[in-house]
């Protein structure tokens, strides 16, 4: 079933990708292209199979509960869009 | 000078034949002569390289230096290079001079390579051709009015052209591979879990792996012995002792095995890739090797499966470009989420957002089990093909793409084209499994072609030790550019 205009706004909402009213109209064509190809895979019986999610079957490795990384925030915030007093600046969001 | 292999190179430099510092000035001025053309690099910073050559030099009169040392590498702009603008691509990262060194980057630069700048690519590694980059497409030195193939066209071009001897990759569905194809050049995707990522950025991380493009098989072995190793700052790097990759290079390949998927022969092919790669074949005959005909029945679900569970793992991995801790910030907003709406529309571009909108919707409520899941499950069919194929072979051999790079704009704005140029390299990273890319002859237009090469898990010193002895026999990987003399 084709997507509709709807759909991509909900999925551009949820993304926190804003898309003109220009844009939406060839998003929802090239999105439904895709998924005319992506189609394929509902032909094909799955029951029974284990989903992969990894190439290799991996245990998560445990380290030992220590501090490994040296202090580095005055290097990292040297590239931050917007610091003051070692904090993060943002919009305010509680009035 | 600009032809010499890595051995050669490094003879030079320890017989001080030449130094480090000349070298780099060398493919300095051919880089910067040729970049205006060819748009293989993003960032050329000859001060720093320069800096970083002279204590190349340092090392070797002090007896201190490895095989490579004082050697010129480029490394994709994927990979964190402290002090080094490092933009992936991305209008998002356009700012983003990387405060720490790539895990790859830090092994190279211990065995003494230096770097000499940063090649372009598709923004995030999302592409096929190299022109979803914000810096503008590359070209191919074969045909200017071609792609040089995707994503890392940059590093595919500059090698091609001579401008650097080697050059650093990634390959989350065919991205080292495909460029090495499509600009007559060797690349080698590892083992999944071989080589660090750490400081390489994500794109889809249960298929992300970096490796070496070079002119030569040969070439790949020295610097995947430099490249590959544990690493405990990512979670996926396999804990397995070194290796010497070029250690059977010389190995005959008598009675080797190599299986050729019908699938892969099929409709969709071109006849001249068809032509080169069946030449190929036949030289692996010569050289001793059984052809068997196989099968990876699966095949024609590569595709979607890998446009499902690339995009969703795009997706997650790109929520932390926000405008808030690094990288670009859109400079208008009314709040919170209007700066992240904002900076999200304007800093990705159009191919990164649409994977981002696929990857969210088939992630989203009520959907992740037809698509994601669905996608998982048919992953291990997919891998489950390869397991009974290398039951009855060593190697695999076919084409790397069903075309030779195709022209500039052709595919730009038809998604689903440019996605199943795709078709024989996504299975590959699917299952996890070593591939690469060698040059074999060329097709229409006098485009090169690339014969594709999958291994079994960790194979990769056998893998070379075949595209090695294929190259002592043929001079497909010699052969340079006219106009890049």
């Amino acid at each position: 079933m084709p997507l509709t205009p709807a759909d991509v706004q909900r999925i551009a909402r949820l993304a926190r990708i804003e898309l003109a009213e220009g844009e939406l109209a060839q998003a929802l064509a090239q999105l439904n292209g895709i998924f005319a190809l992506i189609a394929e895979m509902q032909a094909v019986d799955t029951e029974g199979i284990e989903p992969m999610s990894h190439a290799q079957d991996l245990l998560l490795r445990l380290r030992p509960d220590r501090a490994a990384q040296a202090d580095q925030r005055a290097e990292f915030q040297a590239i931050a869009p917007a610091v003051e007093s070692g904090l993060y600046l943002v919009p305010k969001v509680i009035e | 000078m600009h032809n010499a292999t890595l051995a050669e190179l490094s003879q030079a430099l320890r017989a001080r034949r030449v130094s480090s510092v000349e070298l780099m000035r060398l493919f300095l001025e051919r880089a910067q002569r040729l970049n205006g053309a060819l748009n293989a690099f993003i960032t050329l910073d000859a001060e720093r390289s320069l800096a970083q050559a002279a204590a190349a030099d340092r090392r070797i009169a002090a007896g201190q230096a490895g095989a490579l040392t004082g050697i010129p590498i480029a490394h994709k702009d994927i990979f964190c290079c402290k002090g080094w603008l490092s933009s992936c691509g991305s209008r998002m990262l356009s700012n983003f001079v990387a405060p720490y060194d790539a895990h790859v980057v830090e092994r190279l630069h211990q065995e003494g390579l230096v770097t000499l700048g940063k090649t372009n690519m598709d923004e995030f590694a999302m592409g096929s051709s190299t022109e979803t980059s914000f810096y503008g497409p590359v070209r191919n030195p074969w045909d200017r009015g071609a792609v040089p193939g995707g994503s890392s066209g940059g590093s595919a071009c500059a090698v091609a052209a001579r401008l650097a001897p080697a050059a650093t990759g990634t390959d989350t569905g065919g991205s080292i591979r495909q460029p090495a194809a499509h600009c007559g050049i060797s690349g080698l995707k590892p083992t999944y879990g071989l080589v660090s990522r750490y400081g390489m950025v994500a794109f889809a991380s249960s298929l992300d792996q970096g490796g070496p493009m070079a002119k030569s098989a040969a070439d790949l072995a020295w610097l995947l012995t430099a490249m590959a190793g544990f690493d405990p700052r990512d979670s996926t790097s396999l804990e397995r002792p070194a290796q010497d990759y070029t250690r059977e290079l010389e190995a005959p390949l008598q009675g080797r095995r190599i299986g050729l998927p019908k699938e892969y022969f099929g409709a969709g092919l071109d006849a001249d890739v068809r032509r080169a790669v069946e030449g190929a074949i036949d030289r692996y005959r010569a050289l001793g090797c059984e052809p068997v005909d196989i099968s990876l029945p699966n095949t024609r679900l590569c595709i979607p499966v890998y446009y499902v569970l690339a995009p969703a793992e795009a997706s997650s991995n790109l929520a932390r470009y926000d405008g808030v801790r690094y990288g670009f910030r859109a400079p208008e907003y009314a709040d919170l989420d209007e700066l992240y709406r904002k900076t999200r529309a304007q800093g990705f571009g159009a191919e990164v957002k649409r994977r981002i909108l696929v990857g969210t919707y088939v992630l989203s409520h009520g959907y992740y089990d037809a698509y994601y899941l669905k996608a998982q499950k048919l992953r291990r069919l997919i891998a489950q093909d390869f397991a009974r194929a290398f039951e009855r072979c060593d190697l695999i051999l076919g084409p790397t793409a069903p075309s030779v790079a195709f022209d500039l704009g052709a595919k730009r704005d038809d998604p689903v084209q440019m996605y199943l140029s795709d078709i024989y390299t996504v299975s590959v990273n699917l299952a996890g499994l070593p591939g690469l890319s060698i040059p074999c002859g060329f097709g229409a237009g006098g485009r090169p072609v690339g014969l594709q090469m999958v291994g079994n898990y960790f194979q990769e010193a056998r893998m070379l030790n075949a595209a090695h002895q294929y190259q002592l026999v043929t001079d497909w990987h010699l052969r340079m550019p006219e106009d890049c003399r």
